[in-house]
């Protein structure tokens, strides 16, 4: 019995590092080859619009001629670095506000939550394209609003797991050893914290990047002469009744390819820090 | 020196009722005292308020005469009934049982632990095994009573009488007080000079 069940858990680790890699190497060649390819993809050269996909042009070309492997390329670049700065920013708020909740007492605890319960309480899009207008739109718009409309579930989540912990036997014993409050959350809470922080942060990049592209899909993101996601997509629907169906296609399979990569790659990550794995 | 409980009332909810009522104890740490009553009676609610964990709603706690520090490590220290509980399920022991107040390597080796445990993960021990870290991290320097709230009951009988000839020669070395909450007759015969009853 023990024996097999130590045989699946390695397994089970093994197979969750491989995904992890292979997301890992996905998303970063992604990002680095749209950034080398951001030239070329602003090329125009109407002596090669409106190819369907070849072997020169493995997506197409578009009505103007741009190549549209480029185009997509360098769409989801912007896209990943939009959603990685735009997570980070929204998981280091959430890290922040909810230790403060659970740290500080009361009244800290029940404003924090009702903020916390009434952005949650927003659809996400709506106050995206509210902040991203307000911020004059383009990209610190995009950015600032998915940043904050993205901390709240990992600021309630970080909050109960702070508050649990406090209850905790082995932490209450640890002060009761003469350990102050700053060294117990050092040495006993972040070692719970940190796997739920990060896994977390992975795990909002595909938000993040959907997000992203909605708005800017709805026109209220990324101007409209940027390469973006958003941008090829709403400007493709046009075409897509002429029959230039690779337009739209194509680049949707990428953008879905690509969250689904992060999401296997966070999943992942959550399954290779879990204690009860680590040490079956 | 004397721990002292004076006229302790307790509740966790003031609607249902307090656990303890008018409750004081005196206890010399000369003489191991036992506190002996049926389960659910609140032996494990006095202990943590006589070290200091929970704060009761009336009374007070002294030892010999002053109340328990505030700041800095309890001269006052608990061991658990639940080991498992009673450490970081994601710490090493080693970082576990650098908790305590400096611990003398003679405790540690008197009390059976390897120096293999102390590089692994509470789920790789044993419950005997936990409950050892539990106790010596709970005899650091500063530590002038200990209170035992059935630390023994999951053990067998050799472990238990390993760690309780141990418990006996070092507490009455090191004149520390001992309070044992246990619901064997057996251990308290032989442990327990005095009993304090529910
Ligand atoms: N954290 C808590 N919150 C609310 N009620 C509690 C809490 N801990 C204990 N109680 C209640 O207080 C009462 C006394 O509990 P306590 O653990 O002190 O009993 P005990 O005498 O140690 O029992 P046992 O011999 O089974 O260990 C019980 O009725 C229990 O339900
Ligand atoms: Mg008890």
């Amino acid at each position: 019995m023990k024996e097999s069940g130590k045989r699946f858990g390695w397994n089970q680790r093994q197979r969750a590092r491989l995904l992890l890699v292979f997301s890992v190497l996905f998303l970063v060649t992604v990002a680095a080859a749209g950034y080398f390819c951001r030239d070329a993809s602003m090329v125009t050269d109407f002596s090669r619009k409106n190819l369907a996909p070849c072997f020169a042009y493995p997506f197409g070309t578009d009505w103007m001629g741009r190549n549209m492997f480029y185009r997509t390329l360098t769409g989801l670049s912007m896209s990943i670095l939009i959603g990685v700065s735009a997570a980070a920013v929204s998981a280091v708020m959430a890290l922040i506000l909810g230790i403060a909740a659970a740290a500080l007492g009361k009244r800290a605890d029940s404003v924090i939550s009702f903020l916390i319960d009434m952005v949650m309480g927003i659809p996400h899009i709506l106050l995206l394209i509210l902040i991203s207008y307000a911020c004059g739109k383009g990209l610190k718009g995009v950015i600032v609003g998915v940043a904050l409309t993205h901390w709240t579930s990992l600021a309630r989540l970080i909050r109960g797991e702070v508050l649990q912990l406090k209850e905790s036997e082995y932490i209450q014993i640890a002060e009761r050893l003469g350990h102050s409050k700053l060294q117990v959350a050092a040495k006993h809470m972040l070692p719970h914290l940190f796997p739920q922080f990060v896994v977390g942060l992975v795990l909002m990049f595909p938000h993040a990047i959907l997000h992203e592209s909605s708005v800017t899909f709805l026109g209220m993101g990324l101007s409209s002469e940027q390469p973006a996601i958003g941008v090829i997509l709403s400007e493709s629907m046009r075409y897509l009744i002429m029959g230039e169906w690779w337009l739209a296609l194509l680049p949707g399979i990428m953008l879905v390819l690509t969250v689904v990569l992060f999401d296997l790659g966070g999943t992942s990550l959550r399954r290779l820090l879990d204690p009860n794995s680590v040490h079956e | 020196m004397l721990l002292e409980g004076k006229n302790l009332t307790f509740a966790y909810d003031r609607k249902k009722g307090n656990i303890l009522t008018n409750v004081s104890l005196r206890i010399d740490s000369r003489e191991p005292a036992a506190i002996v009553g049926p389960s659910g009676f609140g032996k494990t609610t006095l202990c943590k308020i006589l070290s200091g964990y929970l704060r009761p709603q009336a009374g007070e706690v002294l030892l010999d005469g002053k109340p328990l520090p505030k700041k800095g490590c309890c001269p006052v220290q608990m061991v658990w009934q639940n080991p498992e509980r009673a450490v970081n399920p994601r710490l090493r022991m080693r970082a576990t049982l650098a908790d305590g107040q400096q611990i003398e390597d003679r405790i540690i080796r008197e009390l059976g632990i390897e120096e293999d445990w102390m590089n692994r993960y509470p789920q790789e021990l044993s419950g005997g095994e936990l409950q050892r870290f539990c106790i010596a991290r709970a005899l650091g320097r500063d530590t002038k009573f200990l209170i035992a709230d059935e630390i023994s009951t999951m053990l067998d009988m050799i472990t238990q009488s390993q760690i309780w000839n141990f418990l006996l020669k070092e507490t009455k070395e090191r004149g520390i007080g001992l309070i044992v909450i246990s619901h064997s007759e057996a251990l308290l015969s032989r442990v327990a000079g005095r009993r304090l009853t529910f």
